[in-house]
């Protein structure tokens, strides 16, 4: 293998890709069977270990991941490992001391199910049989994944690295420092600047694209481009201890399944006649890059840092319980290991949105190395990854308030304990909060709102002066903690009375971007499926699609004037979509982009009531002639100029309130009182996000609407399609002319009674859906069924989930069956319209 | 028996060492920290000592608080009892060392003298090659450097060191004071149990008390880096028979 460490770099390459870990070489790899030539990889540390966080990883993989990305991203990366006979299926053991943690075991299973992953529950006894030396008294059970795997990262990487350099030419500059990563800043419209080469010990490189997979180095290269990759580096314990007869004697690397001792934070991992044992139970101990050593000043490696055992004491204590050879076994060898944590735990991946051409590959884990090495890949060759939806690990993901050293330190330290914790999928953190407020924060306190965070904006989910409502409607709390959790019967009541009388609803998180200029219409046009061209005062909703036509956004656009297009979108949106405007945006100057998101604040007013109360405010003809749905007019409310638009997530009548930020709480306020007798209550995100959604079937990106689905199988697809070309239009023709063979539903819960005579709600977090026989249905893109939204429906008096069905299981009336914590429960297909009111009535008069 | 043995804590070897801004001292920003190897096992040796012929361990220490994690890994190892002659943790000459040291001993020594007190040869990171001699003088025990083997027998201590071609072969009366090296034994690791029962260990903490000695540190200075060079033998099985004629050249085989 050619190391040119002596040599200068060369002038030019079409690629650097900087990080020869197993991010680094992955994505060299994958862009070698892309097709890509000219490429340099460097780091500054020596090959094949440049002293990484690869080098000392644990290098197992347990499948079962409760998020997508990261469990389909790990079963596609075990798969590649296993591919280059770089895998040893070890098998792996979650085992669990606790209730809590045994219920936790059912949602595993679940998840197992859902990603088609072979998983067993055990008993104590047999995880005694599988591995002997384990205390089955102080367990309550285990669950086994048999195709747990060991891999060798540091071969694999090796490997990804030759096959470059043999087929596409990569050369590999070991032992090299970057000291720059160097940008054209000439100011352009689009507000992004462009990559244009790097500076190194050994020379500059004029590139065109650059890949930062430096590990827990990413953000200081990032910063070199005056851009951020919000990650720090933190600690992991683990140390080796041994050897041990019952280890040596199995003759193997490994012999005996790993064992995650979840509820203290454990693990335990054979490595031949020794074991690792690994800690995720310390205090959060994080590192600023600068302290990290140099391959020359770190007595091991630059992620390998001194032990501090006072932090291990515990995890020991816990693990000798567990394990009680290992007590008398000898400890060669502990370090404090580094690795990346991101403030939100999911990876950094794709382009800079503020730099042209500069890629993020950064805080992935062994365990999906190559799968994320082919999302950026993929991602710098198609301009969307293929292999799987990436949203969620989309830098672009993030907003400014998020970028910061405090604020990712913050997160970090309030996550780290969580690595094997037993996280609710609402649960909310407790610090870093009110990043964002909205105008109406004091207000809401008043009304005892109870706010959920979306990124960095404050959302009230439900409101304590809504309480009243739980015995108006008589409802109760839920039976099971578990689905009781971050859930209140108050959201019912809410919901409840907007279908009766009406509800306003705090919308500020709402993103608003305007693009003007001559341009602009025609660029709208470009971006978005549907027409935009529409006359003046009419608006558009519309998918946004990647290149090969599946949903990259789902929102609402606005012609404003001649040459002005309002766009919104959600708050989990906001980031991607202003990369994706700036990204394809015309940079001739016929185009101007702005985000506008705190000039405006959103109030939505929904309900039958809903024009009498509005109607009280203005005298402007609120009918259904005089303010048509899917139309907007400016109409002065209490003073300030505001802009009504006739639209509804909830499906009842009524209009969402664009309001100047800084006179939003005169409108508030004003709202109210004319509401006082129309039986109007501030109403909060369970009904806007939940069950008024889901009650109408509308599709959510990020749940239902993922790159994976196009506009024919979600049920979104117009009957023509425009002239003007947009981005995934070749895609999307090819596909209405294929046509679907799945279809987006909602299905209803027939009966939610589990087995110990309780009632259970799904929490929408990807449960499968199964055939009668209580098998997976997987399509022929191999996309599973699964839960894609789940909510309680109160007018309609189930549980209803929504998700995606192969056309002859589509049909209403169809029967399937939901698994949720491991148990089974019969659902009918309802229809791939709106299970509540589905002719719109309400919405349409 | 009571044997005593005397630890330093030192930087980690195997990194790079970088010197502070004013030339003054170590920079310790990236280091680890260990007991000084001749000690590490000087303290096996101790150990090894008490498991054949009973009796108990001390380990002993002079510097700073953090030094407290050097006594707790001997505990890791079998140490009996710590103790933390505590300074202010800043480099101290060899005779205010040994000054402190040796008044700390007398008292300890309250009944019984210790039958055997370790030193190890030189400290790896100041290598002064003095404290040992200069206690054992001010206790008026014998003390012989550079130790490798140690017998105990009724009232004396055979001690073994290496010359060209064997060894020399020391008898000490006891109490004596031993100066050892590496290479006396290979020290075990601390077991995990070991570990937990370290932090049981009362540490007995005295205050340093000594004038400063006539030697005063000027500066540390990095020296000139050795470029050292890689001749690549051959790749694969076809660099064997080159890789034979290194190793008869280094006259292992």
């Amino acid at each position: 293998m050619s190391d040119s460490s002596t040599n200068s770099v060369p002038t030019t390459a079409k690629v650097v890709v900087l990080g020869a870990g197993i991010v680094g070489n992955c994505v060299v790899g994958h862009l070698a069977r892309l097709g890509w030539k000219d490429m340099v990889l460097i780091d500054k540390g020596p090959l094949p270990n440049p002293g990484g966080s690869t080098g000392h990883a644990s290098n197992f993989i347990f499948p079962v991941d409760h998020n997508k990305e990261m469990a389909l991203l790990g079963e596609q990366s075990a798969n590649q490992y296993r591919d280059m006979d770089l895998s040893v299926d070890a098998g792996g053991i979650e085992v669990a001391r606790t209730q809590e943690r045994m219920d936790e075991l059912q949602r595993r299973m679940t998840s197992a199910k859902a990603w088609g992953i072979e998983a067993h529950l055990l008993t104590p006894a047999e995880v005694k049989e599988l591995v002997p030396f384990i205390n089955e008294k102080v367990i309550l059970g285990g669950f086994y994944c048999p195709t747990v795997s060991v891999v060798d990262s540091l071969e694999t990487g090796t490997t990804m690295r030759k096959e470059a350099i043999e087929t596409a030419g990569l050369q590999v500059f070991a032992n090299t420092e970057v000291l720059d990563v160097l940008t054209d800043d000439t100011p352009r419209p689009n507000g992004r600047r462009k990559v244009t080469g790097v500076v190194t010990d050994k020379g500059t490189i004029e590139a065109e694209h650059v890949v930062i997979a430096c590990g827990v180095w990413s953000n200081r290269i990032a910063y070199m481009a005056d851009t951020y990759i919000p990650l720090v580096p933190a600690v992991h314990q683990m140390a080796d201890v041994g050897p041990m007869d019952i280890l040596a004697e199995t003759n193997n690397e490994i012999g005996y399944p790993i064992v995650r001792d979840m509820d203290t934070f454990c693990y335990e991992r054979q490595s031949s006649g020794s074991m690792e044992v690994g800690s995720y139970g310390h205090r959060a101990i994080l590192h600023h890059p600068d302290e990290i050593p140099s391959n020359q000043e770190a007595a091991l490696s630059p992620t390998e840092m001194p032990f501090t055992p006072d932090d291990f004491d515990d995890q020991m204590e816990t693990a000798i319980e567990l394990m009680d050879m290992l007590g008398e076994a000898e400890i060669k060898y502990a370090i404090n290991g580094l690795l990346s944590l991101t403030p939100d735990g999911m990876p950094c991946l794709g382009e800079m949105p503020d730099v042209e051409n500069l890629w993020s590959a950064a805080a992935v884990w062994v365990k999906e190395g190559p799968g994320m090495g082919q999302v950026v890949a993929e991602w710098m060759t198609y301009g969307n990854p293929r292999v799987i939806d990436s949203h969620g690990a989309d830098i672009a993901r993030f907003y400014d308030e998020e970028k910061s050293d405090a604020h990712i330190w913050a997160r970090a330290e309030e996550s780290f304990i969580k690595t094997y914790g037993i996280v609710h999928p609402a649960e909310q953190w407790a610090g870093e909060r009110q990043l964002v407020q909205s105008p109406y924060r004091s207000r809401q306190e008043d009304l005892g709102a109870e706010f959920f965070q979306a990124r960095v904006w404050e959302r009230p989910q439900w409101y304590g002066s809504n309480a009243d409502l739980v015995e108006r409607y008589d409802l109760s709390e839920r039976e099971v903690e578990w689905d009781n959790r971050w859930w209140s019967p108050i959201t019912v009541g809410e919901h409840l009375n907007l279908r009766e009388n009406c509800g306003m609803i705090d919308l500020s998180a709402f993103q608003i971007y305007e693009l003007e200029g001559p341009g602009a219409v025609a660029f709208a046009d470009y971006l978005a499926v549907n027409k935009v061209d529409v006359p003046v005062g009419r608006s558009v909703y519309t998918p946004w699609l990647t290149h090969d036509g599946g949903f990259h956004s789902d929102l609402t656009m606005m012609r404003l004037g001649e040459e002005t297009v309002r766009i919104v979108t959600g708050v989990f949106d906001g980031g991607r979509d202003d990369f994706w405007i700036r990204k394809h945006m015309p940079n001739d100057g016929s185009v101007t982009f702005r985000n506008i998101t705190k000039e405006i604040s959103t109030l939505g007013l929904w309900g039958p009531n809903a024009p009498a109360v509005l109607g009280q405010l203005t005298d402007h003809d609120l009918s259904q002639d005089g303010s048509p749905y899917g139309s907007y007019l400016d109409a002065t409310i209490a003073g300030v100029e505001c802009k009504l638009f006739r639209i509804s997530y909830v499906g009842d009548t009524g209009w969402e309130i664009y309001v100047p930020w800084d006179r939003a709480t005169d409108v508030w306020d004003a709202v109210l009182e004319a509401g006082k007798d129309h039986g109007l209550r501030i109403t909060g995100g369970g009904v806007y996000s939940l069950s008024g959604r889901i009650e109408k079937g509308y599709r959510l990106v990020g749940a239902e609407l993922e790159s994976e689905y196009n506009p024919v199988e979600a049920g979104l697809a117009r009957p023509k399609v425009k002239a003007a070309d947009f981005i995934g239009k070749e895609a999307y023709l090819a596909a209405r002319e294929a046509g679907a063979e799945v279809q987006c539903v909602t299905l209803s819960v027939e009966d939610n009674t589990d087995s110990q005579g309780r009632k259970r709600y799904m929490q929408g977090g990807n449960e499968p859906i199964l055939d009668m026989n209580g098998d997976r249905i997987i399509d022929s893109h191999g996309r599973a069924s699964r839960v894609t939204t789940a909510g309680y429906a109160p007018s309609v008096g189930k549980m209803l989930l929504m998700g995606y069905v192969p056309n002859e299981l589509a049909e209403p009336g169809t029967d399937l069956q939901v698994m949720y914590m491991n148990e089974l429960y019969p659902c009918k297909v309802v229809g791939s319209g709106s299970a509540f009111d589905p002719e719109d009535t309400r919405l349409k008069g | 028996m009571k044997i005593l043995v005397c630890v330093k804590r030192v930087p980690a070897p195997g990194a790079k060492i970088n010197v502070t801004g004013d030339g003054m001292d170590v920079d310790s920003a990236h280091l680890g920290f260990t007991t000084s190897p001749h000690e590490e096992c000087g303290v096996e040796g101790a150990i090894q000592l008490k498991e054949e012929h009973g009796g108990e361990v001390t380990v002993l220490t002079l510097g700073g608080g953090e030094a407290e994690e050097q006594l707790r890994y001997a505990a890791s190892v079998g140490a009996d009892h710590g103790v933390l002659v505590k300074t202010d943790g800043a480099p101290w000459d060899p005779q205010r060392t040994a000054a402190a040291i040796a008044e700390a001993i007398g008292d300890l020594e309250t009944d019984d003298p210790f039958d055997l007190i370790l030193f190890g040869n030189e400290s790896a990171d100041a290598g002064g090659f003095q404290v040992g001699i200069r206690v054992a003088h001010a206790l008026g025990r014998p003390i012989v450097q550079g130790i490798k083997g140690i017998d105990v027998g009724d009232g004396s201590v055979t001690a073994r060191r290496e010359i060209d071609g064997g060894f020399e072969v020391y008898e000490l009366p006891r109490p004596c004071v031993l100066g050892v090296k590496e290479g006396l034994n290979l020290p075990r690791y601390p077991t995990m149990k070991g570990r937990l029962a370290s932090k049981k260990l009362e540490i007995q903490t005295v205050d340093g008390n000594a004038d400063a000695g006539g030697m005063a540190r000027v500066r540390l200075r990095r020296p000139a880096e050795q470029v050292s060079e890689t001749i690549i033998l051959g790749e694969g099985p076809e660099a064997a028979s080159a890789v034979v004629d290194v190793l008869e050249e280094l006259g292992v085989l």
